[in-house]
């Protein structure tokens, strides 16, 4: 297979069964207190990758957040508190790499109806913790996090808390996984169309 | 009905006479205020989630005995339970002291329900069972009076659960009709003619539910609302071919068409324009998370099977409006819950199949990762554009004197629509005809009389 037909944006082949089952693994008890990093220089590492990535989402700069990725990522929302299994569930959202990059393309056509005029968002990120896993060259983080956002007459908070799964690149730390735990991932939601 | 001797029926405290609904639903255009009258709306709650049949949860959501959901009848919060002889049941969520929403939790397995305020416990059968201190009442607190109130008509169409308040509601089978055979052929596609339900894409919106379901066999809306979604399917394509992009040039020059199914449900079928082969559904699948490895690898093992299981995953393109609040579409069930006159929840159940007739084998996990993928893009990319545009309506209604709302299109051309030998009535791809015969159904039903009843068991 050719690199151009392997190339992550525009076709999925990592997306596949032992992708689905690292996931799940690396997501499924993961937050042991004897894997906590005390390091405060580290902490604050991460702490401020997670400010710039808040700060690009609040400043619509879709094409930076994006770079924070890997190319083989996954953005995930499970539509159950407890994670659930996307093999058999469905999601509030799994994005690849590619999907990813449709979202923000769709926000960019001008016909996101959506999203037109676009939301105002203000993103508190807090409690962020760092733990080691058995791969030095990743890191798993969690924030709690608290979107206030203005559509349409109303601000409303989104909330809730954030895996992510970091991979260090020749370039610095970047966003393999990021899971999204809306706190009402199980209940009906309006307008859920801002990148989160 | 066996296991039911009681009967009550509600006095009929809300008449609907007053209203012209000549005047509101006129054959071309209705008024603004059947979405935007609270009135209305709370008529509907009896004239319509009640007097007819309504779905209310899936078959295998209570797969098991004791298994149990809590849903809404209208307003009406209930438990959709399999009690422990295995019967379906839709009881009333209110303990029968004091009125307590009984069950707090929206699912599980329960053989009794305990209020939480005073104790009283009830069986699933919705029989009270005991109360604390019994000896303190008068009355024999075993008089099917304080029995939970269920709703008497509970039945089943392939998995589908309805239920009803009107003891002269006729059969489910017989309400259904000829919309039985798009349900059937959308449950047939699956091994063992079978889905199972799992988890939702669940949306709110500020507006009447009805926009909703005008919205659900609307083919005129799709090149405009859903722009912004069928121009990211086909961004990497030169020549717009996936998803709905069938709607772009004269959508009425082509076979898929609407239909008016009778008793309020609605039909479009978009699969007149799917290539008839095998793999034709998943060759109009836009792109989504895993395509290129899934399907290269069933090519590879599977050989000539690999077309069939991948149209597994793919996206059903119809939809099959069930009146008023179901409509299967793609391999969604989506269920339309009026909240209040200017508020609904929408929400988009997910199916997956199983191997039923052990022929799936290995590919099972493959097609159902797949077939989740698949069904989590339209609600993301498509269906928020939607809610934005009925809650624009909504807004829009609010201009008094500026009073309808038109359903017009294709009225009044000759040799558009057809009437057909079942009675059903088809028309263009984009044609509103379904929009005017169902609300024809509505009117029937909001004025005419509601006799509702609850029965509670002996």
């Amino acid at each position: 297979m050719s690199a151009q037909i392997k190339d992550p944006s525009r076709s999925s082949y990592y997306v596949d069964g032992d992708f689905y089952r690292t996931l799940i693994e690396r997501f499924g008890d993961w937050q042991d207190d004897e894997r906590i990093v005390n390091d405060h220089i580290a902490r604050d590492m991460f702490r401020s990758l997670l400010e710039r990535e808040a700060r690009l989402l609040d400043q619509h700069r879709y094409e930076d957040w994006l770079r924070m990725f890997t190319p083989e990522c996954v953005y995930w929302a499970p539509g159950r508190p407890d994670g659930g299994d996307p093999r058999t569930e469905i999601a509030v959202i799994f994005d690849d790499r590619r999907r990813l990059e449709d979202r923000v393309f769709r926000l960019r056509t001008g016909y996101a109806w959506s999203q037109a005029p676009r939301s105002r968002t203000v993103r508190l990120v807090t409690n962020v913790e760092v733990f080691s896993t058995a791969d030095a060259n990743r890191r798993m983080v969690r924030a709690n996090f608290l979107i206030s956002e203005f559509w349409d007459d109303e601000t409303r908070r989104l909330s809730g808390w954030c895996g992510y799964n970091l991979q260090h690149a020749v370039d610095g730390w970047l966003i393999q996984a990021k899971q999204i735990n809306l706190i009402d991932c199980d209940q009906c939601i309006r307008n859920p169309s801002i990148l989160l | 009905m066996s296991g039911f001797e009681t009967r009550e029926a509600q006095k009929p405290g809300r008449t609907t006479s007053a209203y012209d609904w000549d005047f509101l639903v006129q054959d071309d255009r209705v008024h603004r205020s059947i979405y935007a009258d609270p009135e209305i709306f709370a008529a509907e709650m009896t004239h319509i989630f009640g007097k007819t049949w309504v779905y209310i949860a899936h078959e295998s959501e209570v797969a098991k005995p004791n298994d149990f959901v809590t849903r809404k009848l209208g307003l009406r919060p209930v438990i959709v339970v399999r009690d422990s002889d295995g019967r379906l049941r839709v009881l009333y969520n209110r303990c029968t002291h004091r009125g307590t929403t009984l069950c707090r939790q929206e699912r599980g397995s329960a053989r009794n329900f305990q209020c939480p305020y005073h104790g009283w416990n009830f069986g699933n059968n919705g029989k009270l069972r005991g109360v604390p201190w019994p000896d303190g009442y008068t009355q024999d607190i075993r008089d099917e009076r304080f029995n939970l109130a269920q709703v008497p008509r509970v039945q089943s169409y392939r998995g589908f659960i309805f239920a009803t308040l009107n003891m002269d509601a006729p059969d489910l089978l017989n309400w259904l009709g000829p919309i039985t055979r798009p349900i059937d052929e959308w449950l047939d596609r699956n091994p063992g003619g079978k889905i199972v339900v799992c988890e939702a894409n669940r949306f709110k919106y500020k507006g009447n539910w009805k926009l909703a379901y005008d919205n659900s066999s609307d083919g005129y809306h799709v090149i405009y609302s859903h722009r912004s979604l069928i121009e990211t399917e086909n961004r990497m394509t030169a020549e717009p071919n996936k998803g709905m992009a069938y709607y772009k040039n004269s959508p009425d020059s082509l076979a898929m068409y609407v239909q008016y199914m009778g008793n309020g449900h609605h039909f479009k079928d978009k699969r007149p324009n799917l290539q008839p082969r095998q793999g034709g559904l998943w060759a109009l699948e836009s792109l989504h998370p895993g395509m290129e490895y899934y399907e290269s690898e069933f090519r590879s093992r599977y050989g000539e099977r690999a077309d069939s299981l991948l149209d597994l995953a793919g996206s059903e393109p119809v939809n099959i409006n069930i009146f008023p609040n179901l409509s299967l579409l793609g391999n969604h069930i989506q269920v339309f819950e009026p909240v209040s006159v200017n508020e609904t929840n929408a929400v988009w159940y997910g199916t997956r199949i199983e191997d039923v007739n052990g022929d799936i084998g290995d590919a099972l996990e493959g097609i159902n990762a797949l077939r989740m993928r698949t069904q989590e893009g339209f609600p993301n990319f498509g269906e928020v554009d939607d809610l934005a545009n009925f809650e624009q309506i909504q807004r829009g209604l609010d201009c008094l004197e500026d009073e309808w709302i038109y359903m017009n299109r294709g009225y009044g051309l000759p040799d558009r629509i057809k009437h057909n030998a079942d009675g059903t009535i088809s028309g263009p791809a984009t044609d509103e005809v379904f929009m005017r015969e169902y609300i024809k159904e509505w009117k029937r039903l909001m004025s005419g009389p509601a006799h509702l009843t609850i029965q509670r068991e002996p």
